[in-house]
This record gives C-alpha cells, structure tokens and sequence, in this order.
C-alpha cells in the first residue's frame, strides 16, 4: 500500500482554497527520493525463502526429461517442482488470458510451467525454492532438462508462410487470428482517386524497461488459512481473481497489494505465471516465499509490444483530401497470448482518428512466433497507427506538391464536427466517438512554437555549413480513460484524517498527488490531512493502472466520493450548530461558519458525532459515518490530442541522427496538476524517442534473443533527450465531471513519426525515405549511400 | 543474476598473486582487478571462475610514471585517473581526452587501463592508443617477467598472448613524437556506448609536410592496429581536408570489418573513412601555436 507522507502544513488552507489544478509538489517525491520508498523486495518476512526459475535455452524444443535429482541435493534448496509437480495445486495448467476475442483461431494461454514443450526462450521449466537467491540459482542451472530442439520462427510475415515451422507442435499452423477493420467505398474511392500514395512499415517496439522489474511475495496465513500476496503489478485485481480462480480459492482467502511500483510502462499489466506458481508453492509449501525478476528475465520473459508490418496505400483526391486508407497489418504476437488481440486492435482503430478518413479497410493478421508474448507496452499500438498515417500523408504531401502542415490542415477533424462519432467501435462494441478538442489549432501551436515558417532559411544556411537538418510534424489522438469504473472509498477518520482507498495503482505518475488534489476540493484542501491508499484489493471490485484511464475514472469517483463525504460533513455539523449546512465550509481540518459567524467544528468531532451513540437519532444523517464509495462508470473514452514538431541534424557520414529540438502542443482536457502533465509528457517522449531511434529487442532466426543487456538494449538517457518546448491547451470533456482526459501516454505516439518526417526533411535532396522505427545509423546510412548510387 | 560461487583471494604483493596464479589458473582462476568487465560477466553466468585474485590490495600497482620514451601505467591505475593530464603538456591532455569516451563515470572510477588491455574488447580507447603510439606489456610469473610489445599482443577479440598463469603488471605506453599534435574520433550510439568505430591519428610538421604519421583504428576490426597504406599516403604530405580525405579512403579497401546483427561490414568500411578523416581533422586543429592536444 502506498501511505502519503504526513507532511507539515504551514498554515491552514483558507475556506474555498483550491488544489486542483495547480502544480503542487508531488506527495510522493519526498519518499521515494529519500530512500523511504518500499518495493516488493522490501517486504521481509521470518522464514521467507527465495525462488528462480529454471528456464529454456531454447526458443522452441520438446521436454524429453527433467532430472532434479542433483539439483535437490544442493546447499540450501527446500524444494524444486517441475509442471507435474506444480499441476495438483492448481485448478488448470495454463494463465487463461483476459481479452476473450471470437477472432481467435488457437488458444494459446501460457503455460504456468512448461510440460512437454517449450516455444520461446526463457519459458518456465522448473521452479527452485532455495534458502537464498543465490543458492536457488545455482540449483537452477544444476536442473539437468533434456531438450529436442525444434525449428523455431522468429517472425511475423515467415511465421505465416505456407510450410512454415510450427510454433507449436499441436497446432496445424502459425496465424493466431484475422480480423478487419472496414468501412465506406473504399475500392472505389481508389478507383476514382486523383492520386495514390503506397508504402511498406516495419515498425518494431521493445519492452517495458520499468527500472524495478516484476516480483512477487507469497505469504501463506496458517492462523486464517488465507494467503497474503504482494506484487510489483499494474492491476492487483485481475491478478487476485487469477489467483483465487487457479488455486481454488475463495473471494476473501487471498489479498493481493501493490508496494511502491519502480515502474510499469505496460509490462506489469498481465497477470504472469510466475505470480500463480509462486503463490501456489508458497501454499504448498506453507512457507512464505520471494521471486524479485532479474534483469535477464525482465529482457526475456517480460512481455514486450514487438513488430507490426503494414502494406498501406492512401487515394486522394486532387486537391489533397484523403478519399480512402487500405491495406494490411501483420503482428507478431510471440508465442503466446496473454492480453488477446489488444495491440493490433488499437493500431487498427486508431489509425484515422485524428483525420475525416470517408473510406478505410485494414485486414489484420496476427502471427504466432517462438518469442515471449507480446502485450501493450505505453502507447499500445497508437505509436504504430500513428507513424503509418502521418508518414502516409508526408508521401501524399510530396506527390502533390503540399506543404506537410497544410495537407494535414485540409484532412484534421474541426472544433466544429466535436462530438464527432467515427464509424469505429472500440474492442468493448462502444461506438469512437470524439469528444473535444480542436485538432487544426492544437497544430498550428506546435508549428508557430518549432518555428515551422521560417525553417526554409534556416536549413539553407545550415546546408551552407554542410549540415543537414531538417523538421518533421505528426499529429495523434490518444484513446483515454478505459472504463468502465474504478473504485474509490473516501472517509473521514475519528481522528479527523481524510482517508482515501482504492484499487487504483499508482506506478510513478503521481496518482496519490491527483487523487489528494481532486478530494482536497472538497475536504478542507489541506494535504498534510489527507491519507492516499493505492494498490489494494481490500476493495472487491477495481482494475488498475493501463490506457492512461486512473486520473479519470478512479478521479471521477473520487471527486464523487468526496463530495458525498463532503455532504455528509457538512450536515452533521449544520446539526451540531444549529446552523444551515450551506453556511458553513470546510478549511483544513475545521467546518467554519462563512456567513459572519466564527463558531467552528474539527473533523474529528464530526466524524464522531457521524458515527452515532447507542439510542440516540444519527445527527442530521441518515447513515451512519463520513464514509462514501463509489464507482462512476464511465463507458466512452476520452480523446486527448496533440501535435508533436521535431528538429533533427543528420550525420550524412555515420548516418547518426541527433533530435536537437521538439515542440509539443497538447489537449488532455483539464489538467489536475500542470506539473505532473508535463512530467508524463517528458518520460512519454523519451520513449518516443527511444522507439524512433533507439530501442530494439532483436532475436536471431533461430528465435535466440540478441539484445538482453543494456550495453545492447538502448535506452533514452538524458544526454539524448533534446530540448522540449510544451504548451497545454485545456477542452474538457463532457465524459466526467472534472472534465479530465489522460496524458499517460500521449507523448510517446507521436515521436517516431514526428523524426522520421523530420529526418526525411534533412535528406530531402536525397528522396530518402524512413519507413521503419526505430531506425539506426546503420539503416541511414544505407540509405544514403543507396541514393547516393554507392559513390562516397 | 548471481554469481555463481568463488574464492576470493586478496594477496598483499605481486609475488603473492603470481604464486597464486602458479597454483590455481589452470582450473580458472581469473585476477579482478577493476572488474568492470568480468564481474557482469560473472552476473550472467558467462564466466564461472573458481577462484578470484583480487589485486586491489597490492600497493604501488597504481602507479603512473613517465619513465624515459614511455608512460609506465600500473595494473591499479584507473581509467578516471587519466581526467587530468598525468604528465604535462599534449600526451596527457591526450590521454585525457580519450579516458572521457570510456563507458560512463562510475565504470571510470573503477576499471583499469591494464584492465583493458587484458580485456581485448576491440572497441576498447585503450587497446586503440596502445596499438597507434605504441606499447609494451609487462607481464609477471612464478617464471620470471617478460615484456609483449603492441603488435604482437592481440591474438583477436578478447584475446591476447597472456598466459592464464601470468599477470599484467605494467603498460609502458610509448611517449608520441616531439611536437606532434593528435586528434581522436569515436562514433557510437549514446554516449557512453562501446564505440562502432573509432580512429587515433596524430603527425608532426616538417616544413609544412607531415612527419611520423600514426593512424590506428579501432571497433572496426577484430584487433585495434595502424594502417600503415593510410600513413604512408600522408607521410610527406602538406595537411589539409583534401590529404586526409584521399588518404582515409584507402582504409576502406584495407580493413577487414567486424559485423554483427545490428551493423553490416559495409557500415564500418565507412565509418573507418569518417573516423580517421575526423581524427585527422581534429589532429590539424591541435599543431603547435594552436590550443589543442599538440606534443
């Protein structure tokens, strides 16, 4: 649980003082910066004993034999189970996913421990329980596994060739799902088109790379027979239903509770095999054990978001507005499923959003591999949609002579058509419909602050000097807010604390400090009274941190709850005055007369009025207590957009490409806290960058990873992040009532496409065109030595 | 990620490791010094040595001295120890210079210039500046010392004619030519990063000609090394953008490139040409009456 720091307040906040909106230290700075953070490996326990796991070499081979019997013998091991060790405890053998979609051609959920095959690399063979990790490791690597290597596929497109290798020895063939997106005339909208662009994108995105990786403490309660469970986790609710379903538990016979999280960018959203057996064999075992992922395991078995390939075309009409989109995506989901078809999904649905698209078809094909699963990393699938529309309209741009803003200009959905409904449903069957923002201003900010008129001269002297810069623009609409509820329980203590609970789970964008800023607007506006619980199942019903959602549905409730509480407040203590509750407000821990009067309340004696004394009528309530919860639902999601202009200087001789500048104008509806807005803006756009240039998780064709250490694996430092200019325009929604829309992960969509486009601009006396990400110097360079003819 | 278990063996004096050594290298001992290297490794289980000679406690190893035509470097010296010039004028600000493109500060603070050399990596600064200004290793034994000069030390990536049983006690770094100026180029993808291609050039002036002209190249292949077909074709020559262009392009048809899934031979056949074309450049920059790292 996350428990906000008490911090001293100076001075009581005055009545009708407002937090909201204003950019307030985060609660959660002070802690985490002091080394007062507690993660999951923080949690210590007597008796508590280490877990690894022992895992395939191999991305795919047939389990002849598994022989523990030395590795039984060695230092310090309590126990070592292999899948049919494992499977008694559990009510079935495989993490059925969430994301049931009739699309689905094979079921493949993944394997708590592998049996008799393994299909990626580091898949899950045995489970070592030993007296300290290092001694558990060292049993591991003594697991004597007799593996039948098998032809692997190491990637989308050969995946579904016909005669291609099976990934999995029971299925007939490799193609997990198709499906379509489709809507109006559109072969005979590129019948009729005055102009057609085509291209090919292989765009790639890697892992999650959350600095504390997952982990998982099981503790079993023998007084209660209940199991106490602690998980690095984006949604402890999906993983205690997992848990209770696998183990045959009921509701209340296990709790689940996310520490302080370093991190969770996607990866952490999926309930893992690792959690179930960890728990199951602390049950088992009855003693409570610990399995923290290494940095290895993180590169190897922690999901990551993989490779798309697009054939795309785009018809015009002659004066450069898009008549129709068609074409055909192909995922590499790796070898399992673990979040269904979520990822191509979104790509699909999102591709045209910010743009009137009259006509569109996209057929999807979703390819088994021998990889780790594939499942959202930040972003989920719009960066994709994104580079594939934006770079589409830079060829429509040079094929008709338009200036890159202004073909986009002609083509962005208007303030005026909001709300504009697409003919799209999202995986619920809830129709897309837009709800605010006007994307044409939202652009011409970006462009007026990157400076996009004057730019011509400023290349042409820089190519005077020999250098080659050069600028790029996209434009993105973020999908925000998934319903359709989150949980929020607020109450005011007897001591007189605002105490806040929810399953809500903060993974560092400053949840606490949003949820503290909404309930202060109505509670005394006094932070150093207000108690924020993140992260527990004690709450049956919630959901967690994903789909940028938390600010707005657990926001929404919380704004709900603390006005109910508020109510509440204020009519117990209008009955203790003999005053009307609209006289009176309430400033830091007092009720306070407003109307002239100075006589006062503390919270603490309200609550305990609230709470009711044996035989007497409740005190101008009808229930008793300050307590309130509730669930808004929220069905629609929120549209947050903007525009994102990029300034690159390309090496033309390495072929390196250095971002030197970066406008970024924005919409996420109201902001709660300016200053966390832009703190996700930035850690957004690192990534964005990362996926630009970057960040590749590379295998061989024989499925083994390449890139499993940082050395190898490139991260966004702060040596590479440019400068970034940002400006916030505010439309709020009429989805909830704070008017809020996420932010999570807008700033990472735009940026590959914003780069590619820029870097397209530095080379364009050469026609090059980048139709990958990310794209390296390598790639550049061969690029520029083809449109060179070879020549130096 | 844990290592898996070793000895640990702390001896007070070089005679000590090297009896150690004696005793225990052909079952795997491996000496740690600066670790930077060979602890990862051990991390991920890629080097499972027994037994560990830590050298650390051995006094005098970090010496760094400029004895006669060399710098003698001691196997404790490390690479943060070479942020200021160790000996004054150019050939420190040299050193200086290049310790600022090894990996990142804390890996500074720790691993060691022998280190390196011991190391191999062939995207290593320092196996570069060794094999361009020239060196000597000097190794010891229960048998007695022997001193390896550059060229005949790598015998390819991340391996040289070290005996398990001998260790590294001393570089003598060869001192550059009076009055000759030196320019450095390293491409990699962040900073910090094992370069992609690296290149070390310096020259003297003789009457507007260049004289003593060293090229080396490093990351590009297997083993740092001169070109002696890109010197020869500068030796003589008045310096200048056109010189160095011509003469580093003939590194393309000489160098054998390594190659891995991210970075196509063809790649680093040019970045050889743009490194040393850059190294040559920053070398011209740095003559004698400019600000710069001239000897």
């Amino acid at each position: 649980m996350n428990e906000a720091p008490r911090q001293g307040s100076s001075a009581r906040p005055g009545a009708g003082e407002r937090l909201f909106g204003r950019a307030v230290p985060r609660l959660e700075d002070t802690p985490l910066l002091t080394g007062r953070g507690r993660f999951v490996d923080d949690v210590q326990l007597p008796g508590l004993l280490a877990v690894a796991f022992v895992r395939s070499p191999f991305a795919h081979a047939r389990i002849r034999a598994v022989d523990c019997t030395d590795a039984r013998a060695m230092p310090g091991v309590a126990a070592i189970l292999t899948a049919d060790d494992l499977s008694p405890l559990l009510t079935s053998d495989v993490v059925a996913g969430a994301m049931p979609s009739a699309a689905i051609r094979h079921e493949v959920y993944r394997p708590v421990l592998a049996r008799d095959e393994v299909a990626y690399a580091g898949e899950a063979v045995a489970l070592v329980v030993a007296a300290t990790r290092h001694e558990a490791e060292d049993a591991a690597e003594a697991v004597a596994v007799e593996y039948e290597p098998l032809f692997a596929v190491a990637d989308g497109p050969s995946a579904l060739e016909p005669g291609a290798p099976a990934v999995h020895m029971r299925l007939p063939d490799n193609l997990l799902a198709t499906f379509d997106f489709h809507y109006g005339e559109v072969d005979a909208a590129f019948a009729a088109a005055a102009h057609v662009v085509r291209a090919d994108f292989d765009l790639h995105r890697g892992g999650g790379h959350s600095m504390e990786g997952r982990g998982v403490v099981a503790a079993p309660d023998p007084v209660e027979d209940r199991l106490r469970v602690w998980s690095s986790t984006q949604t402890p609710h999906a993983l205690k239903a997992a848990l209770c379903t696998m183990l045959g538990r009921g509701d209340d016979d296990i709790s689940v509770s996310v520490p302080d999280l370093g991190g969770g960018f996607g990866p952490k959203l999926v309930t893992y095999p690792e959690e179930i057996a960890v728990t199951a064999v602390a049950a088992h075992l009855g003693r409570p054990l610990k399995w923290i992922e290494d940095r290895q395991e993180h590169f190897l078995v922690s999901t990551q978001e993989r490779d798309q390939h697009w054939r795309m075309e785009m018809a015009l009409e002659a004066d450069g507005r898009i008549a129709g989109i068609r074409g055909a995506l192909t995922y590499d989901i790796g070898a399992y499923t673990a979040r269904g078809l979520n990822v191509p999904y979104a790509s699909g649905m999102m591709l045209t959003l910010p743009y009137n698209v009259p006509s569109y078809r996209l057929d999807i094909a979703v390819a088994l591999t021998n990889k780790a699963p594939a499942t959202p990393v930040r972003g989920a699938g719009q960066p994709q949609a994104t580079f594939v529309m934006e770079r589409l309209l830079d060829l429509a741009a040079a094929e008709l002579g338009l200036d890159r803003a202004e073909i986009r200009d002609r083509n962005l959905v208007r303030a005026e058509q909001m709300p504009c409904r697409k003919p799209l449903k999202l995986r619920g069957g809830t129709d897309v419909v837009l709800d605010s923002g006007d994307y044409p201003a939202t652009q011409r900010a970006a462009l007026a602050q990157a400076g996009w008129a004057g730019f011509a001269a400023r290349k042409a002297a820089a190519r005077e000097e020999g250098r080659s810069i050069g600028l790029g623009l996209a434009n993105y609409v973020e999908g925000t807010g998934r319903g359709p509820y989150e949980t929020v329980t607020v109450r005011v203590t007897r001591q007189g604390r605002v105490r806040v609970s929810t399953g809500a789970t903060a993974m560092g964008q400053g949840l606490q400090t949003a949820m503290m800023q909404i309930v202060a607007d109505h509670l005394g506006a006094d932070p150093a009274n207000i108690d924020i619980h993140l992260g527990d199942t004690a709450e049956p019903y919630g959901f967690g941190g994903f789909n940028s959602r938390q600010t707005v549905v657990a926001g929404a409730s919380a704004d709900a709850a603390a006005r109910a509480v508020r109510h509440k407040v204020l009519s117990v203590a209008a009955h203790k005055l003999g005053v009307e509750a609209h006289a009176l407000d309430i400033a830091g821990d007092l009720v306070v007369e407003t109307g002239g009067g100075n006589r006062s309340l503390t919270l603490a004696e309200v609550a305990v009025a609230a709470q009711g004394i044996a035989g007497f009528r409740l005190p101008g309530i009808d229930t008793p207590g300050l307590q309130a919860t509730e669930r808004v639902v929220i069905d629609d999601m929120a549209y947050a957009n903007g525009c994102a202009v990029a300034e690159v200087e390309v090496d033309r001789a390495t072929g390196g490409v250095r971002v030197t500048r970066l406008a970024f104008a924005h919409d996420c509806g109201v902001m709660v806290n300016p200053a966390m807005v832009e703190g996700q803006l930035m850690g957004g756009i690192a990534l964005g960058l990362g996926n630009a240039l970057f960040e590749r998780m590379a295998y061989d064709e024989a499925g083994q990873p390449l890139t499993t250490t940082y050395a190898d694996y490139l991260l966004v430092t702060s040596a590479e992040m440019p400068e970034v200019a940002v400006s916030h325009t505010e439309s709020p929604t009429h989805l909830n009532a704070l008017g809020v829309k996420g932010v999570g992960e807008s700033g990472v969509i735009p940026m590959a496409a914003a780069i590619a486009s820029a870097i397209d601009d530095a080379l364009d006396d050469l026609g090059v065109r980048v139709l990958r990400a990310p794209v390296s110097p390598q790639e550049v360079r061969a690029a520029i030595r083809a449109a060179e003819g070879g020549a130096r | 990620m844990k290592a898996p278990p070793f000895t640990l063996h702390r001896p007070a004096t070089v005679d000590e490791a090297a009896g150690l050594l004696a005793a225990l290298a052909d079952e795997g001992a491996l000496v740690l010094a600066g670790g930077q290297s060979l602890v990862p490794m051990m991390a991920l289980r890629l080097a499972y040595p027994p037994d560990l000679i830590d050298i650390n406690g051995i006094a005098g190893l970090d010496r760094i001295e400029l004895s006669g035509d060399h710098l003698a470097i001691g196997a404790l010296a490390r690479h943060h120890d070479f942020r200021r010039s160790v000996v004054p004028g150019p050939f420190g600000a040299l050193l200086a210079r290049i310790s600022h493109e090894i990996a990142h500060y804390p890996i500074r603070t720790r691993g060691t210039f022998c280190g390196s050399l011991a190391h191999a990596d062939p995207a290593s600064e320092w196996c570069l500046t060794a094999a361009t200004l020239g060196a000597e290793m000097v190794l010891r034994s229960q048998a007695g010392e022997r001193a390896v000069p550059v060229a005949d030390w790598f015998e390819g990536a991340m391996a040289t004619v070290r005996e398990p049983e001998e260790l590294l006690v001393e570089v003598r770094l060869s001192r550059p030519a009076e009055g000759s100026a030196w320019g450095f180029y390293e491409f990699n993808r962040r900073a910090g990063d094992f370069a992609i291609g690296a290149a070390l050039a310096g020259y003297r002036l003789e009457g507007g000609a260049m004289r003593d002209v060293h090229v080396g190249i490093g990351a590009i292949e297997e083993v740092p090394r001169r070109l002696g077909e890109v010197e020869a074709a500068l030796e003589g020559q008045p310096p200048g953008p056109e010189a160095f262009r011509t003469a580093a392009r003939i590194a393309a048809g000489a160098v054998e490139p390594l190659e891995d899934f991210a970075t196509p031979a063809d790649y680093r056949r040019d970045l050889a040409v743009t490194a040393i074309e850059r190294a040559l450049a920053e070398a011209a920059l740095a003559q004698p009456g400019q600000r710069g790292m001239a000897a």
